[in-house]
């Protein structure tokens, strides 16, 4: 089903289709990570691939237009070829892979085993992927908490924004398509019934991270799809008025300081940087509350990231 | 054997779509939507190798011992919230070409970019003639 999906992407000229089609891709993968005992990337791939990147692409598609040109004969033979030839090179290398699901493959036996063992003694949380992401590889959610942080500033670099006044403070005319969508009973009844929930449900995505899926990445991205939804129905400038993005942009920022500060302070409680054990006089309680500190500066951080980006990508489209 | 490895095949196939449209498509965001592709197929690939006969969610609980591997679901619950990150930086280029060129077709941008080059050409030799006509008299 997957790879029928993909064929229809690949086959498609009319984009706005093919973006539908890759939302339903990534839903799909959704769920084979969930068949595939991936809870949290199953969670994080729905929230993200299925809502925040096709609306991403969506927006763009209503600047740049919707159809793609037919393609010229020579210029897809070539990839083809190309294509075929890493295609079966890939698949001959394969044939040296463990197979799937072999407990014994070099991915399970070299440092899975302590955090699998180890880590409710170490760490805490029965979720050991959050035991892993915040505090074992704290060093590297702190990159990638970073790597948002840093693209964020590229599309605002990119898309200029607050060198153009916000839909809030420019008048614009009243912007057709966002009328009618209000005008949709249906969408909009949705719409009020699930904004609420959803956003309790980031809160709680947020704070359960430890004890169930979830997290900083997940929560952040499922608050900012309710926002999302609220401005796709309501219309941006009503949207901005609850968030106005001169104030939210600064708190991509505030995130990641709350997440170095963490570091930071067990750092002089004598502990190395992002070392939760020294936060408190008990390790335990220091991991705990150390994981939940930087999980809420992700969450903040990749939150506003994405309401930022979308209300600077649909700007331009008004 | 053949059970084995089908995941795997299933991401080559993937993945190779992926590639095709990033190299066949000239529109930009066509070629982002493929590196999306792209992307996805190395998650299931990773996912794929973490995965253990038998083994649950990784959550720590009575009554399960044994577990898939926590360390790809890790990095790719990170990666995919990058990778969108740098999906929307990519849009944010294509806008930018959009508004500059009124265009996202690959060949397009070339074709305009080869004309603009040729006239800068033209007039920079415009100038230097004129310049050296200056100086003649």
């Amino acid at each position: 089903m997957l790879v029928a999906t993909v064929f229809a992407i690949v086959k498609l000229d009319h984009l706005m289709t093919a973006v539908m089609l890759m939302g339903f891709f990534s839903l799909l993968s959704s769920c084979i990570f969930m068949i595939l005992d991936a809870v949290d990337v199953a969670f994080t791939e729905a929230a993200v691939g299925a809502g925040a990147s096709t609306i991403f692409i969506l927006a763009a598609l209503a600047i740049v237009g919707r159809t793609s040109k037919k393609k010229r004969r020579e210029k897809t033979i070539v990839p083809l070829i190309i294509v075929t030839c890493t295609g079966a090179m890939l698949l001959y290398a394969t044939l040296d892979m463990p197979y799937f699901g072999t407990p014994d493959a070099p991915v399970h036996t070299h440092v899975a085993p302590r955090y699998l063992l180890e880590s409710g003694e170490e760490v805490g949380p029965p979720n050991i992927v959050t035991s892993v992401l915040a505090s074992y590889r704290g060093y590297d959610t702190f990159g990638e908490a970073g790597v948002v942080f840093t693209a964020f500033i590229g599309v605002m670099i990119l898309l200029g924004a607050g060198t153009r006044k916000s839909g809030l403070e420019r008048e614009a005319p009243p912007n057709v398509k966002v009328e009618s969508m209000r005008q949709k009973i249906v969408l909009r009844e949705v719409a009020d019934l699930l904004i609420a929930p959803v956003l309790v449900f980031a809160l709680y995505v947020q704070w359960h991270g430890d004890f169930g899926p979830g997290g900083g990445f997940q929560a952040g991205v499922i608050f900012a799809s309710a926002i999302i939804l609220y401005a796709l129905i309501y219309g941006i400038v009503p949207a901005q008025k609850i968030l106005p993005p001169r104030k939210l942009a600064y708190f991509p920022g505030i995130g990641l300081l709350l997440y170095a500060l963490v570091g930071v302070v067990a750092m002089f409680k004598g502990g190395n940087f992002l070392a939760y054990g020294a936060l408190m006089a008990d390790p335990h309680d220091g991991q705990h509350y150390g994981i939940l500190a930087i999980e809420l500066g992700i969450g903040i951080t990749v939150a506003a990231v994405m309401i930022n980006i979308f209300f600077s990508l649909s700007e331009r489209s008004l | 054997m053949i059970v084995g490895l089908f995941n795997y095949w299933i991401v080559i196939i993937l993945m190779m779509a992926g590639l095709y449209i990033v190299m066949s498509s000239g529109h930009l965001v066509k070629k982002i939507i493929g590196l999306n592709v792209f992307q996805t197929s190395v998650f299931i690939f990773f996912i794929s190798m973490g995965t253990v006969d038998g083994g649950t969610a990784p959550i720590l609980k009575d009554g399960f011992t044994v577990f898939s591997n926590p360390l790809p679901h890790v990095l790719i619950l990170t990666a995919i919230v990058v990778g969108v990150a740098t999906t929307a930086l990519g849009l944010a280029i294509s806008v930018r070409v959009f508004e500059a060129y009124g265009t996202v077709e690959e060949d397009e941008i070339t074709a305009i970019d080869r004309d603009n080059r040729k006239r800068e050409i033209s007039v920079s030799t415009v100038v230097t003639e004129s310049a050296q006509k200056e100086r003649d008299q």
